[in-house]
This record gives structure tokens, C-alpha cells and sequence, in this order.
């Protein structure tokens, strides 16, 4: 079964990363990322997972092999125009904390110069989205915010100037579990409903088969389980197994 | 109040030039130090050679920085651009230290997010370091300022102005009033500022709200540093009473002045002392009129002066130029009034020396003061603070003259001396004995109107100690070691000698006590 071309988004390609010669953090990695799907990269701390989702908007480059956004070596991207076709998504939200959530909302669309009306209004649309009410959020400060509401706005900023591919790192990690699992049914209905390509890296397996359509299991930089959902649910694959059962003792 | 009340706009115009000083030297430090800062936040390598070098800089002695500035061209010479390059040295480092502290200090997550976002490097800088990290810098230049405040006192030796001028004319002059018009406008600037800041530092800062605190610390370590340092101060106008007097068992506390001479001097008499085996403690390097207050207070025992500095600065009498007179006239005033015994003249006269460069002399014949008066209006003129200020000094010294120079510059006595040599200025006061006049090859010009008061050197010595006993129970001893001493130094020193032994320390490195040493030997005045 051969895919067409233009449905790879996000391609690796014997992908290698080390940091000064040293050990390899990413080890031989070969990936492809279809449009429209959510490829959840699952594992513990130090497997290299958090490098593979860098390694996509060139905050970090190859040391030997190609990853490729839309068939295009990030190499051959213009660093800034690749970054702003990729939405990004951290743990603490990276919000600036001198920003109004209305401007750390706008700010790609303001760095991509649109006028001031188009921004008011995609702020006040990506806010409904995410479930904050524009009018009460707007123009508070970040520091004013819960964890669980600045991170919605960390996902509206992401999604503010409309690009196809996602990158999610942890990005409800750090909230508390019944706010985790608001954010993380949300956003299920969320990607769906807007048919964005998704990347997210997360070590909670749960987290993984709600929201995947496929998981990659990552281990010392390597891939070493690859499967849906359902798929992943019958692995043999003693790591994966492990994952598992931490689910089905709860 | 009655001093307040008639220099005010004498003080208000020095508080200007001080505030003038500050402001350019901050202005051009924060133009230095902000991109320095930027970049080596950039440039990992460049880090600790700037800082350390920024470090150094802190750390070189005013004075020494003076000294190699002034003879430098374009940054160097006379006057406020040379007091400037010094003070944007001192404000170097808490800028650059703090730009970088709040630039790396960003949530890191913060700037990955903005990278990831597709903002520029100049973006990212500008839209989200640079206004974080402002708070943090503003610090830094809060520090620098009051460092500044601080630190432009010392303009005033190189005759830039400012506040210093009056710290620097109390000191020599031993008047409170002037230090307190130095100080206390200084003191209330640098508070001002530092409150100032603060306020505008809370502005800048995004994070949560800070404890008030930390402002709080800054003025209450300012406020403690500046009590030490008054504190300090004030304890070393009085010596301390640590020190004792002579007991009357063969012990003497031999003081002196704060130059080369005055401690050579000193020294001479203690070697000579210690020579008959009498116990001497040496209190040496006693600033302005210190020597002095502490002779009255009994703190030291002797110590050389000169005899227009008695009879001007201390008993206060307008100066005139006979010798012979003024000798008696400081000697009697000395007895009667203070219960000081004056020696005999020790042979020389250390006056002001109008000095020239030997080129200058030559070229244009010049032997005499006098002479000077047709060249003197494309000269400019270096005097040390205080030529400038005492009453034989500057404005009379002029007037006899009728001498009106292009410029004259208010700054440290000792860096007169370059400034002439590396054509600076053009004439200076030195002092007749110093041993750079021949080393620089300086011309000294006759004082051919006798302007300047005579200044024989004399040593002056509290009564009690003068018929001091020799040894304990050397009761057939007939007269003190100290007037046998004294008896065998006058007379003994002519200009000459003396100008060789300050060139010896003050040209060629050697050590005091080892150029005394060698003196007596060669005179026989120690066996």
C-alpha cells in the first residue's frame, strides 16, 4: 500500500540527533506523519521524544539523515515561515508574561502583519474555542490565569494564524488531573472538528489512546512500537505491556 | 546657615555640573554596555573575557586611572571629557552584569515559545528579552547611577568641577562647612536616584508582585555604607585616641604630612632618634591640616611644617614675604599661644614653584614670572585645589602678576606635573623641592615680585616632649636628644638635597627609610 505523496506532512528519514559527538538522543529514526492524523510519540523521560517533536520546526537540526514538512527538507524551510505554518504547543504555555492574552493570542497573526480588525476578530473566534469567554479574558495578564486556562490560550495561540501541522509537548502535563481530563476531551472534539495534522509527545499512556489515531512508542531514540490505538492495546512488546498495565491496575 | 545662605548658587551651579557629569557618563555607559551586554549573551566565549575585563576596570584606583588617562590624546588631557571616560569605566559593569543577568534570566520556555511562534532573532530580542529583562537592567543602571554619584566626586581632580571641588577644599583647608556642601548634596542625589529607579523598576517588572523588600534592603545597605563612611571619616579627623602621646620615658610619636617630603622628613628625625635608642612610633601621612590637630591634641609629638603654612593656614595672618619675620612671628605665636616649640630652619624653602617646560623656557627666554605675562593669554594654567583656594595661592599670585591665562584647570597637585609635561597645560604650581621638576626637565621661574611667602621647613614640637630625658635614669645627660637632633638639623638640608631625596623616592622607586638612611650616613649625622 503506497500512500500518495502529498499526504505525508511530516516525514524522517534515518533521522540521527546527537549533541557534540556525543551518545545519540534520536538513533537511526525513520517516521511519516499523514495529514489529518494525530501521531502521539509516547515514552519516559530521556527516550527522545520531546528532541523528535524539535527536530519538525528546526528549533533543532539533524545531525545526519532529513526530516521533511511537506516534502520539503526543514533544511531547505525558511526558518520562519516553517514555524509559522507550525503550531506549538509546551507544557507551562510559554505565554509572555508582558502580553495580554489577547495579544500572546494575535501574535503570530500580528508578526504575519495582518490588520488589527482580523486579529481582534480571530482572537475573540480562537477564544470561544478554546471555552474562554473573550470579553472576561482578553485583556488580563497571563500571571491572572489558572494553569488549566492559560493553557487553552497556550492552544489558541497555536492555532491563531491557522497552520496545518500542530506540535504538542506535554501540553497537559503539569494541570491537575480532573482539568487535564476537561482539556484533554476538548480537545479530542477539538482536532477532529478542525482536521488538523497533530504531533504530541506525552509519557501518559491514557492521554496517548484518547487522542492518538496512531502511538509511537519511543525508547533510548528509537521507535520501537508503532501502532493504533487498538493495535497498541494488543502489543506484545514487553515496554508496551508495561504502559498497558498501569491502565487496566486503576 | 550664614555659609549656606552665601554660596548658594555657588553650591546649586556645582550641583549642576555634578548632575551634568553623572547624566553624560551614565548615558554613554548605558550606550557602551547594553549592546556589550546583548552580545555576549549571544556569544558564550566573549562572556567572561568582558565581564572580567569590566571587572578590572571597577577595581583600577581613580587616581591611577587619572594618571594614565590624562596623557592620552583625543580621551585624555584636562577637564570634564577625561573625569567622564573614567566614571563611564566605573559604570561599565552593573549594566553589562544585569543585561545579561535578565536577558539569560527569561523563562526559557518563554523563549522557545516565541522562536517557535516564527519570531526573529530581532523579534525575539526586542518584543521579549529586552522588555523582560528590563527590570533587571533598570537595577543595573539604578547601581550604576549611585556608583557615579559616588564616584564623580573625584572629577574634581582633574578639573572637571562638581561636588569633589568642595570635598577637595574642605579637606585642605580643614573646613567642615565646605565637606558638609560636598557631601550632604551628593548623598541626597545618590537617595534621590536610587528611590527614583525603584519606582520605575516596579513599572517594568511583569512577574507577580515582589516583596517590597528588596528596595527596601538597597537604601538600608546605602544608608548603613554611607554612615560607615562618615563615621570613618570623622574618626580619622581625630586620629583616633588609640595613639598615645611621648610618656616622658624616652618615647616619642613622630607624625608628618601626607607627601613624600613631610615623611622623609619625619623619618630623619626618627632614625635619629632611634639611633640614641629612644622608642619612636611613626604616625606618617597625616592629610591637610590633620598633622596638625593632632600635635594640639597631643596624638603625635612633632612633625615638620613649613613656616607660610603656619603662619597662613593655621594662625590665619595675610602673608607676606620676609623670612626672618615671619619665623619669629609663627614661633612666638606658637609659644604663647599653643605651647609649640619651633626649631631652627632645617635649610631649605619649600615653596610654590612656578614651573614651565624647560623647551618653553628656552625657546622663549623666559627666567622670571614676570616674563610670562605676554604669553600667559594663549597659556592654560593646571593648579592644584589648593593653589587655588589659599590665600597666597591663585588669585593674588595672578594679580601680582597680571596674568590672565586662556584657562586654568582646578585638579590634583600631582597630576599637574604630567599635564605640563605632556603639554596639557602650559604652567603649573609645584612645590620648589619636588623631584620631577628635574626630571621632567621643568623650569623653575624666579618669583622676581616676591609674591610667594617664605616656607622654611621647621619641625614643630609639643613642649612637654622637647626636654624630653634621654634614657630612663640618664639623669647626667645635659640637654634632650630630641634638641640635639634638632640643634644638628639646621641648617642641614639645602634645596638641592632635598629635591634628590623626593627624585630618589618619588622617581626612582627607593625606599624612604632606606634614602634617609643613606643621607645621614653621607652627612655623618648618625654613627
Amino acid at each position: 500500500m503506497i500512500e500518495p505523496e502529498q499526504n505525508k506532512l511530516v516525514e524522517f528519514r534515518n533521522v540521527t540527533y546527537s549533541v557534540n559527538g556525543g551518545a545519540p538522543i534520536i538513533d537511526g529514526l525513520s517516521l511519516t506523519v499523514k495529514e489529518g492524523e494525530t501521531l502521539v510519540l509516547l515514552g519516559e523521560s530521556g527516550c527522545g521524544k520531546t528532541t523528535t517533536l524539535r527536530l519538525v520546526n528546526r528549533l533543532l537540526i539533524p545531525t545526519s539523515g532529513n526530516v521533511l514538512v511537506e516534502g520539503k527538507s526543514t533544511n531547505d524551510w525558511d526558518v520562519i515561515s516553517l514555524r509559522r505554518r507550525t503550531g506549538y504547543v509546551i507544557q507551562d504555555a510559554g505565554l509572555f508574561p508582558h502580553f495580554t492574552i489577547a495579544q500572546n493570542v494575535g501574535l503570530v497573526p500580528s508578526l504575519e502583519k495582518w490588520d488589527e480588525g482580523r486579529i481582534a476578530g480571530r482572537v475573540e473566534e480562537l477564544l470561544s474555542l478554546v471555552g474562554l469567554e473573550p470579553g472576561r479574558f482578553a485583556d488580563r495578564y497571563p500571571r491572572e490565569l489558572s494553569g488549566g486556562q492559560r493553557q487553552r490560550v497556550g492552544v489558541a495561540r497555536a492555532l491563531a494564524a491557522d497552520p496545518p501541522l500542530l506540535l504538542m509537548d506535554e501540553p497537559f502535563g503539569a494541570l491537575d488531573p480532573l482539568t487535564r481530563a476537561s482539556l484533554q476531551k476538548e480537545f479530542a472534539e477539538l482536532k477532529t472538528s478542525l482536521g488538523k495534522t497533530v504531533i504530541f509527545v506525552t509519557h501518559d499512556v491514557r492521554e496517548a489512546l484518547l487522542l492518538g489515531s496512531r502511538i509511537a512508542l519511543m525508547s533510548t531514540g528509537k521507535i520501537i512500537v508503532l501502532e493504533t490505538p487498538a493495535g497498541f492495546r494488543k502489543s506484545t512488546n514487553e515496554h508496551a505491556r508495561a504502559y498497558l498495565e498501569t491502565v487496566e491496575t486503576d | 546657615m550664614e555659609f549656606l545662605r552665601s554660596n548658594w548658587s555657588d553650591i546649586l551651579s556645582h550641583i549642576a555640573q555634578h548632575l551634568w557629569l553623572v547624566f553624560l557618563s551614565i548615558a554613554i555607559a548605558i550606550v557602551i554596555a547594553l549592546p556589550l551586554g546583548i552580545l555576549i549573551t549571544r556569544q558564550k566565549k566573549l562572556r567572561s573575557p568582558v565581564l572580567g575585563i569590566a571587572n578590572v576596570m571597577q577595581t583600577i584606583p581613580s587616581l591611577a586611572l587619572f594618571g594614565f588617562l590624562i596623557p592620552l590624546p583625543f580621551i585624555g588631557g584636562i577637564g570634564p571629557r577625561t573625569a567622564i571616560v573614567a566614571l563611564v569605566f566605573y559604570a561599565l559593569l552593573p549594566i553589562i552584569r544585569n543585561t545579561v543577568t535578565g536577558i539569560l534570566g527569561v523563562d526559557p520556555s518563554v523563549r522557545e515559545a516565541a522562536a517557535a511562534m516564527g519570531m526573529t532573532d530581532r523579534q525575539v530580542l526586542f518584543k521579549v528579552e529586552l522588555p523582560l529583562a528590563m527590570s533587571v537592567i533598570l537595577t543595573g543602571v539604578r547601581v550604576a547611577v549611585v556608583i557615579t554619584i559616588g564616584v564623580a566626586i573625584i572629577a574634581a581632580e582633574v578639573g572637571a568641577g562638581g561636588l569633589g571641588e568642595y570635598i577637595f577644599r574642605g579637606l585642605r583647608l580643614n573646613d567642615n562647612r565646605l565637606l558638609l556642601a560636598g557631601a550632604v548634596p551628593s548623598a541626597i542625589m545618590a537617595l534621590i536616584a536610587d528611590f527614583g529607579f525603584g519606582l520605575i523598576e516596579k513599572r517594568f517588572d511583569t512577574s507577580v508582585p515582589r516583596s517590597r523588600s528588596r528596595s527596601r534592603r538597597i537604601l538600608v545597605w546605602g544608608t548603613t555604607a554611607l554612615a560607615i563612611l562618615l563615621l570613618g571619616f570623622f574618626s580619622l579627623r581625630g586620629v583616633g585616641s588609640r595613639s598615645s602621646g611621648s610618656d616622658g620615658h624616652g618615647h616619642v610619636t613622630v607624625g608628618s604630612k601626607d607627601f613624600t617630603e613631610s615623611i622623609l622628613l619625619a623619618e630623619i628625625v626618627a632614625q635619629m632618634l632611634e639611633a640614641q635608642h629612644i622608642n619612636v612610633d611613626r604616625r606618617f601621612d597625616l592629610g591637610g591640616n590633620l598633622a596638625h590637630t593632632a600635635l594640639v591634641g597631643g596624638q603625635i609629638d612633632l612633625y615638620p611644617e613649613y613656616t607660610g603654612t603656619a603662619y597662613t593656614a593655621i594662625l590665619h595672618h595675610q602673608p607676606i614675604s620676609d623670612p626672618k619675620a615671619v619665623y619669629d612671628q609663627v614661633q612666638r605665636e606658637y609659644s604663647s599661644q599653643l605651647n609649640l616649640w619651633l626649631s631652627n630652619p632645617l635649610g631649605f624653602d619649600n615653596t610654590f614653584a612656578i614651573l614651565i617646560r624647560g623647551e618653553d623656557a628656552r625657546k622663549l627666554n623666559l627666567k622670571t614670572v614676570s616674563e610670562t605675562a605676554k604669553y600667559a593669554s594663549e597659556w592654560h594654567a593646571g593648579f592644584g585645589h589648593d593653589f587655588m583656594v589659599r590665600p597666597d595661592g591663585y588669585e593674588g599670585f595672578s594679580r601680582a602678576y597680571g596674568l590672565r591665562f586662556a584657562g586654568v584647570s582646578d585638579m590634583a597637585l600631582d597630576l599637574t606635573y604630567t599635564a605640563l609635561a605632556s603639554h596639557k597645560v602650559d604652567m603649573i604650581a609645584g612645590n620648589s623641592t619636588d623631584g620631577r621638576i628635574a626630571a621632567l626637565d621643568l623650569i623653575q621661574l624666579q618669583d622676581d615680585r616676591h609674591y610667594f611667602p617664605p616656607y622654611e621647613a621647621v619641625f614643630v614640637i609639643r613642649r612637654e616632649v622637647k626636654d624630653l630625658a634621654g634614657s630612663a635614669g640618664d639623669s647626667d645627660r645635659p640637654i634632650s636628644p630630641l634638641v640635639t637632633v634638632m640643634n644638628k638639623l639646621a641648617g642641614a638640608i639645602s634645596t638641592d638635597e632635598m629635591r634628590q631625596m623626593n627624585y630618589q623616592v618619588d622617581g626612582q622607586r627607593r625606599d624612604k627609610t632606606v634614602v634617609v638612611h643613606d643621607w645621614l650616613a653621607k652627612k655623618e649625622l648618625v654613627h
